[in-house]
Order: structure tokens, then sequence, then C-alpha cells
């Protein structure tokens, strides 16, 4: 429970307003693992705490990334920390993306915004574990070209050949030569075996409810899709009650979890 | 390729359709090809033609002072056009190509008049582009909701 000093390392500005913090364990001390889906609580010393999508679990070789948007006081502090400065690390918490279920299938991705940094440690495993999985499709929508996050890994994963990456903006400048629409046009589009599909998405809840419809009208079944349930958390450790939804605790249950459910829930007006 | 009559048949908007109805339309069809920001409809124009996407990227945009603005791009299988369906007939936006497409042009005016003369084709036609209109319209009602914009609608 209690928050662990860590060090900033690197921060990359994503977007105009969302950072990427590489984060080292201090000496003698180790870094924390994190399963792909699995969040932390990002300390900003003397501000507060918030929970954090890890977009980038570490390895031997790699630090531990998370990725934040400074939309109040402590994100905005966390955003701001300069490399060589303490933040505080509590984690891991939560439920993780069912990767292991998902293998001798296909695997569509569908993010939506911010939500693709908690899916960007799926897609890791995905690719270091390519040969396991049949079409891998990552189906990515954003406000517009200004917003997307990860460019220039986006870039690299349509360079791939055994990796189908295809990205939408709402509202297109005239520096966007992709396609305009909803992300959900992108699943209509996307060539996967639907009975042989597992869907993972996270992104804005509207969006989810439209992306899982489409999912279950090409076919996809209800227990084969999951969502990152992106709910307000204060505690980590369910005792609070800030991200009850329904009888679960998505800091406990969650984030991910599956459609089938949660369905009930999701239909439960100002729940 | 498939014939024009077996796209139609293969599209989804058109699955409520009679092959002797399917039949009727595609012979009012012709392949047509357009290059790199090739015109198939230019905005406030008669509205005598729709098209099928059989394989393409097409932008649907309107002028503003800064330039053309994109407002919805079109793909494989997609329908371009349904102002022929309303009056005035006029179309709405430009949709032109990007890189190379290859749609199936439909001879809209002529269409039209078959809908007046049969009613059972126009009443289908008319159900079969509703379909669309109301997806699209779910589609903008997504993108004016800006779910991704800082104000918490998630």
């Amino acid at each position: 429970m209690t928050p662990r000093a860590h060090r900033v390392v690197s921060r990359r500005r994503e977007t105009a307003d969302t950072w990427t913090l590489a984060l080292e364990a201090l000496p003698g001390q180790k870094l924390p693992l994190f399963a792909p889906g699995q969040f932390g609580m990002l300390y900003a010393f003397g501000v507060g705490e918030v929970p954090i999508s890890v977009s980038g679990a570490s390895t031997a070789l790699d630090p531990l990334r998370c990725t934040v948007r400074a939309v109040g006081s402590v994100s905005s502090s966390l955003c701001a920390t300069a490399p060589g400065e303490l933040v505080g690390l509590r984690g891991p918490y939560g439920s993780r993306w069912p990767l292991a279920d998902a293998v001798a299938g296909d695997v569509v991705i569908v993010a939506g915004g911010l939500g693709l940094a908690p899916l960007r440690p799926a897609i890791h495993h995905l690719l270091a574990h390519r040969n396991e999985y049949e079409r891998v499709i990552v189906c990515y929508g954003g406000r517009s070209s200004a917003e997307l996050l990860f460019v220039p890994e986006l870039e690299e994963w349509r360079g791939r050949f055994d990796l189908d990456v295809d990205v939408i903006v709402d509202s297109a400048g005239s520096d966007w030569h992709g396609k305009v629409g909803v992300v959900t046009k992108l699943v209509e589009l996307a060539a996967f075996d639907p009975e042989n599909t597992i869907a993972l998405m996270c992104g804005p809840e509207v969006m989810l409810r439209f992306a899982s419809l489409t999912l279950l009208g090409r076919g996809v079944a209800k227990d084969r899709l999951y969502i990152s349930m992106e709910r307000n958390m204060h505690c980590a450790v369910a005792q609070c009650g800030h991200c009850q939804f329904g009888p679960m605790f998505i800091c406990r249950e969650g984030p991910v979890q599956r459609y089938d459910v949660i369905e009930p829930w999701l239909k439960v007006k100002e729940l | 390729m498939p014939s024009i009559e077996e796209t139609l048949a293969a599209t989804r908007m058109f699955r409520n359709l009679t092959p002797a109805q399917l039949s009727e339309i595609a012979a009012l069809g012709e392949e047509a090809e357009f290059g790199d920001r090739g015109a198939l409809m230019v905005e406030g124009e008669p509205a005598n033609s729709f098209f099928l996407i059989r394989d393409g990227f097409v932008a649907l945009q309107t002028e503003a002072p800064s330039g053309a603005v994109t407002i919805e791009t079109l793909h494989d299988g997609d329908p371009v056009g349904w102002s022929w369906l309303f009056e005035p007939y006029l179309t709405h936006f430009d949709a032109r190509s990007r890189g190379v497409t290859r749609a199936v042009r439909f001879d809209a005016a002529t269409l039209r008049e078959r809908c007046t003369q049969e009613p059972a084709l126009g009443y289908e036609l008319m159900r079969s582009f509703a379909s669309v209109i109301v997806e699209r319209r779910n589609a903008t009602r997504l993108q004016l909701l800006d779910v991704y914009g800082h104000a918490t609608v998630s």
C-alpha cells in the first residue's frame, strides 16, 4: 500500500497534454512486474496520487513506462516531473488482458484515444510471441492526428507484415491523409474470423459500447470480448468504494472485464 | 473480378433485394476508375449517379476557407451518394479519390424513374439506403460527442 520512490529516467511528450514517463527502481530495489492490463498508483510527492496506465512493462532492458494525461493537479505535476526526479509508485493492481486465452486464434485490439496506453503492453506481448497467434489486428481511433499516441511506434507496427494496424480520426486537418470517421468503421473493415477471435478494447465508454455492438454484430461471442474499465480509482485495494461498479470493484475485479460479465451493468444509467 | 450483379448480391445493404431487382440495377451500372483526387461527385451538382466502391479510398469533403475539409472517408464495399433519392437531387459534398479507386457507377436518374414505376423496387432501395444513412448518422453523432475530448464523457 505504501508508495515506493522511483526515479524518472525519461519523459517523452506524446501529445500536447500527454506524456510517457519511464521509471527505474532506486538502488537495491526492483521494479514491480506488471502484467499487460494492470495499473499502478502513481504518486506526485506533496500533491497526490492517481491511477495510471502502465503502457510498457519493465524488462531486463527497459524501464517501466506510464502514460499520463495532464487533466488535474496530480497528473499535471506528474507530467512535469523531470528526468532524475522521484515519483511514488505502488502496484501492480487489477486484472490482466487474457492473452493466454487468445493463443491459436485471432486477436482484435480496439483502442480509442488514451485507451491505447493500457493496450500497448498487450501488443508488445503479442509481437514477442507472434507465432502463437493467428491474425493480430489493431484498430485505433483518435480525436485528431495531433492527439494520437505513440506515433513513431504506430508507424513501425504498420510496416510489419504480421500485424494489421489501422488508424482513424474523428476530424481531420489538411495534414491528415488517412481515414476519417469513428473507430467502429475500422472494426467493420477488419478481416478476422469472428468464431476464433478475442477482442481487447479500451477507450471512452461510449466508444466501447458501440465497438462492442459492432464486434457482436460481426459474430464475436460476448465471452470473447474484453474491456478495460477506466473508472475513478482511489485506494486500488477495494476499500474506498470510488470505483464500485454494480457488485464489482474495478480496482480488484477489473480494470479488464469480460463483456458478458459486465453487460447488465453497462446498461444501468448513472452507474 | 466479380460481375456488377455478383458484387451487388454480395453487398450487405442490398441483401433484401430479389435476384430480378439486383439484375435490373446491375444493368444500369458501369465500371469506373478514378485517379488521385479524381471526383466521383462535386458538391452542388445534379445527383445523377451513385457509386459502389470496389477497391479504393474516397474522401467526402466540403470547402472551408482553410481549404477542403474531410468529413468522412469511405472504403471497399461502401456506397457513395444518396442525394439522388431526395429532392432537389443535388449532391451535398465532394467525393474525391485518394490514390486509385475502382467503383461501379450507377445511372441514378434512370433508376429513380424505375422506382417511381415499380414501387416494390423503390421501397427496397429506399430501405437499403436508409440503413446506410442510419449507420452514418450514428457514426456522425459519435463524432459529435467528441468522446476523446477532455470533458469526461467516459
